[in-house]
């Protein structure tokens, strides 16, 4: 890979229970690039995501083994503080979840537990500048206090989108982001997420094959829990190495 | 009218209203059902405040009282404490057999004395601390009647029966309708129904005692049972690894919900009594043995609308990284809030009904003063009720259906806010 990578995993084996989720998988993520994880439901490629925010902490039963290397530290260490890497690693999640509080304490949120700042000035600017970043500041520049839940799918996907941005984190993952949004909506969350990458490593995880052609750099096909080919999103699409993937994006299967 | 054959076939339609029928069946039946439960509640409160309400009023007789210094004051100083131990019994007797010279026989002159409550002396020595300038003159005071003649006028003791069978004889009877011709006697609002505590006399007798005791007993409950209730919900719910324990546990509080309250009584009898040795009879213990009670219920409330927080709250708030205890505290338990007051709402609604454990604990007692703090002697509102209903004088059936009507009323409130705060902050989400 040409690039350097933020994140690095490998061998990760996941539990849950005394059922195997992903088997063995190697992958990296490169730094402010969009890698695209797709595969059939049921694939683990949702589980893979958590993995990268230790998101799967939070679900009783659930073991994970392997490797996972943010700028090199294992963020499965035991020394290593969940809280701040949840603070380097903000996560969007497939169903709009804004909190039942105003616009401006979504986004404010974050800034104000991690303790970013204690002048309200500069929370105010964080959370003007994470709006605007979001692509959402002009559609609610004049009703801030308004609570979140009363925005339209789009606006509240947008808004987790600001609210994940506002803690400043390096790598942002997304949970099929769009999946419950029409497609106006989706092509404003897309055209954002090309403009984050500027910024932010991301890692998405779609069902949308178009989608993940669209938007990312990279692209990983996983199936029945194993990792099948990963590479430069253009080559999986146009000339790929395994038969499993050609057949998925050619839609045989999945 | 529909086409002929616009319907499949002829057993389709008499399948068809087959099923209407049973649809009919069904509606008729909870509509029968929804009919006899408000029949019932209606009966009930029907008897209880038809019986109750007359308790709110009290009949009062008017008298011309000389307060006779000599009798009042015979010392002379004008002092309070001279005043109060005047003989303001004499002073009434004199200025009723004043009033009906003909009456000399002893035994006559006791059945004149006993239309007045016991208590008309103690009104009237009220009457000169609070005017002392009355000493010398003659006052037209009313003044409260004997149980037996506010039951009377009330309508509650029937006249047309022999006289044997009757509290009161006819000599009284004619002293009565005397009064009440010459437009001495009155019925006014009985206040001291609720700023009274108990006694032995039913005109006298009221359930501010007993509002004070349940008072301070739900205080020391909702004191106790809401933080570590709450605590323990938010505990086993959200941080306690799922295992044998912590299901051990879960069980045995959902069969404590159900345990019947007279042994919760026994409970506290044991613990807080015999081993702590706090003072029986009081609100502090009764408090505690009401907490046993009512935490099972906190608990199992809490933990429902804990469990009622979507998921994706969590996750959201887990994903900004914050720690877990910032995801309780912060989102969690503000969004659980309104069910977890509404369970405890209803769980101090049962702990002011809750008779049983109080027996045990001896909040059964009869006690006239009315309790300031958590470790006097008290009674509740419903043993009030048991107490009076218990008692054979006819005043007292009046004072318990009031009494009844009180408690309902309270139930009631505590019930309908409830209702109005899941109403409120049901769906934020």
């Amino acid at each position: 890979m040409p690039l350097p990578s933020k994140m690095e995993i490998s061998g990760l084996d996941v539990f849950y229970g005394a059922t195997r989720a992903l088997y063995d998988v190697d992958m990296k993520v490169a730094e402010k690039r969009v890698s695209a994880l797709i595969g059939p439901s049921g694939c683990g490629k949702s589980t893979f995501l958590r993995c990268l925010n230790r998101m799967n902490d939070i679900i009783e039963g659930c073991r994970v083994d392997g490797d996972v290397l943010l700028d090199g530290n294992d963020i499965y260490a035991r020394d290593l503080d969940v809280v701040q890497l949840r603070a380097r690693v903000g996560m969007v999640f497939q169903k709009p979840n804004p909190f039942p509080k105003s616009i401006y304490d979504n986004v404010a949120y974050g800034p104000r537990i991690h303790g970013l700042t204690n002048n309200a000035g500069e929370l105010d600017e964080i959370v003007e500048s994470s709006l605007r970043k979001a692509g959402l500041y002009d559609e609610v520049a004049d009703r801030m206090s308004a609570p979140g839940t009363s925005l339209s799918g789009g606006q509240q996907q947008r808004l987790c989108i600001a609210r994940a941005i506002a803690i400043s984190p390096e790598v942002i993952l997304m949970d099929e982001p769009c999946s419950a949004l029409d497609p106006i909506a989706t092509a404003k969350v897309e055209e954002l997420i090309d403009e984050l990458k500027e910024d932010f490593t991301i890692a998405i995880v779609t069902h949308n094959m178009q989608q993940a052609a669209r938007v990312s750099q990279y692209t990983a096909f996983f199936h029945l829990g194993k990792l099948v080919e990963f590479g430069d999103t253009e080559a999986i699409f146009t000339n790929p190495e395994e038969k499993r993937t050609q057949d998925y994006i050619t839609g045989r299967f999945g | 009218m529909i086409e002929k054959g616009w319907q499949t076939s002829e057993r389709a339609t008499r399948r068809l209203k087959k099923r209407y029928r049973r649809e009919r069946r069904l509606k008729a039946a909870g509509i029968l059902a929804i009919g006899l439960a408000l029949g019932v509640l209606v009966l009930l409160l029907g008897s209880v405040i038809s019986r109750g309400y007359p308790a709110f009023v009290k009949t009062e007789i008017a008298l011309e009282i000389t307060f006779d210094a000599r009798l009042i004051d015979p010392s002379g100083s004008g002092e309070a404490k001279q005043l109060a131990k005047g003989k303001y019994g004499r002073a009434l007797r004199q200025a009723l057999f004043a009033k009906f010279p003909d009456v000399v026989e002893r035994a006559e002159r006791r059945n004149l004395t006993q239309l007045f409550s016991k208590a008309a002396r103690f009104e009237l020595r009220e009457m000169i601390l609070d005017q002392p300038d009355w000493i010398g003159t003659t006052q037209r005071v009313w003044l409260t009647a004997a149980s037996d003649v506010d039951m009377l006028t009330k309508g509650s003791l029937p006249r047309d029966v022999p006289q044997a069978e009757r509290r009161l004889n006819d000599q009284q009877l004619a002293w009565v309708d005397h009064f009440e011709a010459a437009g001495n006697l009155r019925t006014v609002f009985n206040g001291g129904f609720f700023t009274g505590s108990d006694s032995r006399e039913p005109e006298l007798a009221g359930i501010g005692g007993a509002l004070a005791g349940s008072f301070w007993t739900l205080l020391i409950t909702l004191v106790l049972a809401f933080p570590l209730g709450v605590a323990a919900a938010v505990y086993l719910q959200e941080f306690a690894p799922k295992n044998r324990l912590t299901d051990f546990i879960e069980v045995n509080i959902n069969n404590l919900a159900a345990v019947p309250s007279i042994v919760f009584g026994l409970l506290g009898l044991a613990i807080f009594i015999q081993l702590f040795e706090l003072p029986r009879s009081t609100a502090i213990v009764g408090g505690l043995t009401l907490m046993l009670m009512t935490l099972p219920t906190i608990i199992i409330a809490t933990r429902a609308a804990l469990a009622a927080v979507p998921p994706s709250i969590r996750e959201a708030a887990h994903g900004v990284g914050a720690s877990p205890v910032q995801v309780v505290s912060h989102h969690v338990l503000p969004l659980a809030m309104p069910g977890i007051m509404t369970g405890t709402i209803i769980g101090m609604a049962r702990a002011l009904g809750e008779t049983a454990p109080l027996l045990m604990i001896g909040m059964v007692a009869f006690i006239v003063d009315i309790p300031s703090a958590p470790f006097d002697s008290a009674t509740a509102l419903p043993v009030q009720i048991f107490l009076w209903a218990d008692s054979p004088e006819r005043g007292f059936e009046e004072k318990m259906s009031a009494a009844i009507i009180v408690l309902l009323a309270f139930l009631i409130i505590m019930n309908a806010l409830a209702v109005i705060l899941r109403r409120r902050f049901e769906t934020r989400w």
